[in-house]
């Protein structure tokens, strides 16, 4: 993986500095409030509702042992001992304080790590297939570019006052595990004639007003994606609007303006600007590139992984959800879930980020992944050593086997934590997990996406849900509001709305009544949720949620 | 007439600690219960005022409306949240509960 160079260092070692003088001028009141908050959110400083929030990048998802070790040390030092993976590859620690987290932001600094623009109206942490350099799917790696754009993208200096926040995601392979529609700006690798380009998406978003992403160029040749980038931002930072917080997102600008009027207005920026690139932004990627080279794999007996999938039922159902197909013979990827059933989404403790860490580094040439649907991904395991670790897995409580299934929701803070949220997230998710775990019904439902947002900024991405939980405020009392049919996949749907919202004791048993008629409904245990939806529609869905509606109708 | 004043108290939350405050005679204290409940509403806007100047001390100070027939308790549910502290685990206001 990326490894900084002095340059990187210096840059960190210096801003970190700077950012310590900040905090220390807020402490001895020469800096009010006001002139403070910018400079924090530049950092991933958040005050929320009980306490500091910061939010680390993880960047497109990766890092190793080393970065994993520290997290937990900094959660166990300057936080509760635990934090919170959340749906952009990040890691939020809740409850710092205002003066250790220059520390914190140096703890981070000594393993590459940092906070920089994790906030903001800038452009934001780039994140990717959480799959990849494993995926059996993949055309190529998509993090060397993700880093590149990391390094144009951080401390750009016309990029740093967006009208509103940028998201970019970038995914290499043929299923869309990175919601890439769902981005500012989704990049998507792709091959034409034997040249390796780009597909180019741009105005997808979730929040108040969802957009799938459109396509603004098939194809963009790799020396040409950073001129192409630096056009588009570049275009929205005029264009974009300044005037309304919610219509300031770029998916705003291009459905105000048009596809064709964003794409003519990129193209004569583009023109301009292209020459600027000399070319040395590819050099560097070269660069970048060598540091992700494929670990080398190892050939070894799959003897131990045969036998214990035909002897150990818990290990079988692990390992038919918890596993994906690795491009190298003989591997695995194996997600390790977060979602231990009744516990909070994403969350992980300091020794369970240890003994991940260890595994990644016993088993998994010290890789690890955070995905954006929250849970860790141990990318290159080999088959063989699976029931080893699997048995470690367990006794550190990261042994549920639930990854898409009805248990493996994502989850927002909400209320719980977040300043914006609008009601809880996190009892919603844990007692849905804990209905359907004590009904024992999950592995026969099979897969299921459901995403709850405490708000409708959609962090929790309750759009792409294939039932997806929006939690209002309504009239003084929490609310919950039912989507259903989402998709983030290439296959982006955003989800219809049932109907009128469930209070916080009616959302369980609604979501039951939905999950019940999917199971009255399916033609054959093969045709998933999704499918049922698709070929029903939301009809048989709004009947089972308003059995009242439907007596009333009669 | 004018609108009856909602009994309410100042809240904010600590620079250091980013833990929920509320004011009760000039000290910050840590539970709602501690704190001082205002009725009048020209004695609350002239205590917020005061109260925000205070930006050593604190981060966005407001008026936070209760019921404070028995005791006080917050008329919305974020405010309870606020005072009790996250439903998930001990920490924060819970740990000391």
């Amino acid at each position: 993986m990326y490894a900084y160079t002095d340059f990187d260092d210096k840059f960190l070692t210096q801003r970190n500095a700077e950012f310590r003088a900040q905090v220390e001028r807020r402490i001895d009141g020469s800096l009010t409030e006001d002139e403070f908050k910018p400079l924090r959110l530049m950092n991933g400083l958040y005050l929320q509702l009980h306490a500091y929030m910061l939010r680390v990048a993880i960047p497109y998802g990766t890092l190793n042992g080393a970065q994993m070790h520290r997290l937990a040390d900094i959660a166990d030092k300057w936080d509760k001992g635990y934090g919170h993976f959340t749906t952009r590859q990040n890691i939020q620690y809740n409850w710092p304080e205002l003066r250790d987290v220059p520390d914190m932001l140096d703890a981070l600094a000594e393993v590459n790590m940092h906070a920089i623009q994790t906030s903001g109206n800038t452009i934001r942490n780039v994140t990717a297939d959480h799959f990849a350099g494993a995926a059996a799917d993949e055309i190529a790696d998509p993090r060397p570019v993700a880093e590149l754009i990391r390094q144009w993208s951080t401390d750009h200096p016309e990029f740093q006052f967006l009208p509103r926040k940028f998201k970019v995601a970038v995914s290499g392979a043929t299923h869309d595990r990175a919601v890439l529609k769902a981005h500012d700006i989704g990049l998507q690798i792709v091959e034409r004639d034997g040249v390796r380009g780009f597909e180019v998406i741009v105005g997808g978003g979730l929040g108040r007003t969802p957009m799938i992403g459109k396509v603004l160029y098939d194809f963009v040749a790799s020396e040409d994606l950073l001129p192409t980038l630096e056009a588009i931002v570049s275009v929205y930072n005029l264009l974009g609007r300044r005037d309304n917080k919610y219509k300031a997102r770029i998916k705003i600008t291009v459905h105000e303006n048009g596809i064709e009027d964003i794409r003519a207005r990129v193209d004569a920026r583009y023109k301009l600007i292209r020459p600027q690139f000399t070319g040395v932004d590819q050099q560097m990627l070269a660069r970048i590139e060598a540091d992700f080279a494929k670990p080398a794999f190892a050939s070894k007996s799959l003897a131990p992984f045969e036998s214990a999938y035909s002897n150990d039922p818990v290990f079988r159902a692990w390992a038919d959800t918890n596993l994906t197909d690795h491009a190298a013979q003989g591997y695995a990827i194996v997600s390790i879930s977060l979602k231990a059933h009744g516990a909070t989404p994403g969350d992980a403790t300091s020794a369970q980020m240890r003994v991940m860490a260890a595994l990644a580094a016993e088993y998994g040439h010290d890789e690890l992944r955070i995905s954006h649907e929250q849970n860790v991904i141990l990318p290159h395991v080999h088959r063989a050593d699976l029931p080893a670790l699997h048995a470690r897995l367990k006794e550190a409580g990261l042994g549920t086997a639930n990854i898409g299934l009805i248990s493996d929701i994502i989850a927002c803070p909400g209320m719980d934590y977040c300043a914006l949220a609008t009601a809880r997230s996190i009892p919603i998710a844990q007692e849905i997990a804990t209905r359907f775990d004590d009904l024992k019904l999950e592995h026969d439902v099979g897969p299921l996406k459901i995403k709850i947002s405490g708000c409708i900024n959609a962090c929790g991405h309750h759009h792409v849900g294939h039932i997806g939980i929006l939690g209002l405020d309504r009239a003084g009392v929490e609310s919950y509001q039912i989507t259903l049919g989402g998709d983030g996949t290439q296959d982006a749907t955003i989800g219809e709305r049932a109907g009128p919202g469930f209070s916080a004791e009616q959302i369980i048993p609604a979501v039951e009544r939905i999950v019940r008629t999917y199971l009255e409904l399916r033609h054959t245990r093969d045709e998933t949720f999704l499918e049922t939806y698709r070929r029903l529609g939301l009809a048989p869905f709004k009947a089972a949620l308003y059995p009242e509606a439907k007596a009333d109708a009669a | 007439m004018p609108k009856s004043f909602q009994p309410s108290v100042i809240t904010a939350n600590a620079l250091l600690e980013g833990d929920v405050v509320y004011l009760r005679g000039t000290e910050w204290v840590r539970d709602l219960h501690a704190a001082d409940v205002l009725t009048d509403a020209a004695d609350a806007d002239i205590r917020l005022l005061e109260a925000q100047a205070r930006v050593a001390e604190v981060v966005g100070v407001y008026l936070a409306p209760v019921d404070a027939e028995n005791g006080i308790a917050p008329t919305h549910f974020r405010e309870a949240f606020r005072a009790t502290g996250p439903s998930n685990y001990a920490h924060g206001k819970r740990e000391s509960v």
